[in-house]
């Protein structure tokens, strides 16, 4: 049996989760061992043709391309797993959904008839069918590595959707909300990342997005408590995931 | 059969660089009549969202520029911020501040090195296919590369888009005993580093040469990275400084078609930044190992003023960068004292401020206006690449030229020329946001098609 073709690609992102495959130092030989590097533009000029087995795909839908793009991609994969808040959410240039695009392009571009991009960064899951979804902004290596073998054997990635809070206190971490009253979005956040910021001393700013059970009624006058004005708050869910926060904040 | 009249190639995208993007290359009969970087990768608008947010957020947010070299993105804004509000950090949190950025500088140059520019000396297309030859010296980069992200980890949290810094300094500071265990690591990471200078410094490098002026930051007793002052190596071997404050005077963005990237030039002239124009600026500030592995690589001496224009040789300059981030990186941990707090109070000013530091790839300027609440209201981030997009361009003309009049590469052959050039400089494409794809126009006599492919002569 040959070994199974994994893919990598990218929209429109940083680039930094597939930097995460990459990071994985210790697996990264034993993984190009077991699957076949099919097409990784950043690690390989090896471009072999599809169907790939599993396709990592990072990076949102800002252009009408990128749209295309991605339908192919989606024929061309048995598998396809997005990777990142921009995959997952439509990432941080997700805040050109709640202004004018059109505006922005003059602000940064000098001739902005040069520039096409749509009016909105959507995420993959908003144009095919995904498979799994991985979040973070970036993706933790233990989860990248824990969702491609996953898919490898065909079972389910043990991925919780948990709240930060069980992290943190799974880490023993004192919580900077009670004991500091610094404004943390960690109980609203998807779990992954270990519950860093806390154990770094600020408040998580949610980088991972919402977690599975989100009640920011409960959570707002917290942060209004601990200093934040309205702008703030909206400010603090706008960012990494803004339109996955929105979506909660509105509903 | 004959390469040299006129031709179209088309190639999808280019790989082993940071990011995405495409190149076209005119040849008319025989002559390569332009060189195009296109930069295409969807725009984000970072500069447009940044308006309207806390003076507090840009670090964190411009981190996610580029996933490759996020500590370069927050220790620019904080300078740049830092500069608006009048604050300078003290000593200990700028020590910290350079003990992260040489994580990354670790991290980054090894990935280069060994994951993408290593395989085209060796003529593989990966490190990961380079490793069932390689095995040992693959794994040393791997290794190497994980002493950086491990100290990017314990310093930041992680390594992509650390979590750990904030305007004035640090969320946390480490204690003296979590930086011990790193000492190992690194010592080890040294090793590695010397094996690397004397690994690369044995490859095959073809013939090169850059005209482009050099910039990079100079500090008065240290090889430059967390801060400095502009500088320039013309052509002609003068040297000229200027304020970051001067940046945008200097060098100045231009916006061309089919490219969501911003050309900069330097007084209109071409100019490159990264490895290559801070060694040559700053080498003689290297330590003394460095300097012994600058001149056993075959690079000269750089207290002489050894300057390297040969891009092909920018993998043993990034060598040499290795090695002295390593070794500096054990120097402040030996030294260090955790401060009492471990940031600096920075309260808002309304005004303008600006910072420049090096990024593994070249210089990083940003540049904030805030109000007297702290609100940002206009933002401006000039990235490496972006820089040194002409200088590339002109580059790939030369390279192009030289390999079509010595010895009329087929298509294939002058593909992986260009390929190869273009990564010589380590171009970060989602920095600029931005792509590359590789086009090959010929033409003869009559108008270029570039959508055709193949070969007409």
């Amino acid at each position: 049996m040959s070994a199974p073709k994994l893919a990598v690609f990218k929209l429109a992102s940083c680039d930094g989760c597939q930097l995460t495959l990459l990071d994985c130092e210790d697996e990264l030989l034993a993984l190009a061992g077991t699957v076949e590097i099919a097409h990784f533009l950043e690690a390989t000029s090896t471009v072999l043709p599809g169907p790939y087995d599993l396709s990592l795909v990072e990076g949102s839908i800002t252009t009408a391309q990128d749209a295309e793009r991605i339908r192919a991609i989606r024929a061309n994969s048995r598998h396809l797993v997005t990777i990142g808040a921009c995959a997952t959410a439509g990432g941080i240039q997700a805040l050109r959904n709640f202004a004018d695009v059109d505006e922005f392009r003059r602000v940064v571009y000098a001739h902005p008839e040069y520039i096409s991009t749509l009016a909105t960064s959507t995420p993959v899951s908003a144009h095919v069918d995904v498979d799994f979804e991985l979040r973070g902004c970036p993706v933790d290596k233990r989860q990248l590595i824990e969702v491609i073998t996953a898919f490898l054997a065909g079972r389910k990635p043990d991925v919780p959707n948990h709240s930060v809070c069980f992290e943190c206190k799974r880490r023993g971490t004192v919580c900077v909300t009670v004991a500091e009253g610094k404004p943390c979005l960690g109980p609203v956040t998807h779990a992954g990342c270990g519950a860093l910021c806390p154990a770094y001393r600020r408040g998580c700013f949610g980088c991972f997005g919402p977690s599975g059970s989100v009640n920011l009624p409960a959570l707002i006058p917290v942060l209004r408590r601990d200093g934040m004005d309205d702008d703030a708050v909206v400010r603090f869910l706008h960012t990494y995931n803004a339109a996955a926060f929105d979506k909660e904040l509105t509903s | 059969m004959t390469h040299c009249g006129s031709r179209v190639l088309h190639v999808g995208s280019l790989s082993r660089v940071e990011g995405e993007g495409a190149l076209s290359l005119h040849v008319h009969d025989g002559t390569v009549t332009a060189a195009r970087l296109e930069i295409y990768e969807p725009p984000r608008f970072f500069e447009a969202f940044l308006r309207g947010r806390s003076y507090t957020e840009p670090p964190d947010i411009t981190a996610r520029v580029c996933g490759i070299c996020p500590v370069a993105y927050q220790m620019s804004a904080c300078a740049a911020i830092e500069d608006a509000c009048g604050v300078t950090v003290d000593p200990v949190i700028r020590d910290l501040r350079r003990l992260l950025y040489c994580g990354e500088w670790i991290e980054s140059q090894a990935l280069h090195i060994y994951l993408l520019h290593a395989p085209d000396f060796l003529g593989r297309p990966s490190a990961i296919d380079l490793a069932r030859t390689h095995r040992a010296e693959v794994e040393r980069g791997l290794r190497l590369k994980k002493a950086g992200n491990s100290l990017m980890e314990l310093l930041g949290g992680r390594a992509v888009h650390p979590v750990n810094v904030r305007l004035g300094g640090f969320h946390r500071a480490p204690s003296r005993e979590e930086l011990r265990p790193l000492r190992e690591e690194l010592k080890r990471a040294l090793d590695d580093a010397w094996d690397t200078v004397r690994w690369v410094a044995g490859f095959e490098f073809p013939f090169a040469h850059t005209s482009a002026d050099l910039l990079a930051l100079a500090a008065p007793d240290t090889y430059a990275i967390e801060s400095g002052t502009p500088t320039v190596l013309i052509a002609d071997g003068t040297t000229e400084s200027f304020p970051v404050a001067g940046f945008t005077d200097r060098v100045r963005e231009m916006h061309v078609p089919h490219s969501t990237a911003l050309h900069s030039r330097l007084d209109g002239r071409l100019h490159l930044t990264g490895s290559l124009a801070r060694f040559a600026i700053g080498g003689r500030k290297l330590s003394p190992a460095a300097i012994e592995a600058a001149i056993e690589a075959g690079l000269g001496d750089p207290r002489e003023g050894a300057v390297c224009r040969n891009p092909y040789r920018s993998i043993l300059v990034r060598s040499v960068e290795t090695l002295y981030a390593v070794e500096e990186a054990l120097r402040i941990i030996d030294g260090y004292e955790p401060p009492a707090r471990p940031y600096v109070d920075v309260p808002p000013v309304a005004g303008v401020g600006h910072g420049a530091t090096e990024a593994p790839r070249g210089m990083l300027y940003h540049r904030y206006e805030l109000t007297a609440d702290g609100t940002v209201t206009s933002a401006l981030m000039v990235p490496p690449t972006a820089q040194n997009q002409g200088a590339i361009e002109d580059d790939l003309l030369r390279l192009a030229q030289r390999a079509i009049g010595e010895h009329d590469p087929d298509d294939d052959a002058l593909t992986a020329l260009c390929e190869r050039a273009i990564r010589n400089h380590d171009p970060c494409i989602s920095c600029s946001t931005h792509f590359l794809d590789l086009k090959i126009v010929r033409t003869s006599g009559a108008i270029p098609d570039e959508t055709s492919g193949g070969c007409d002569a």
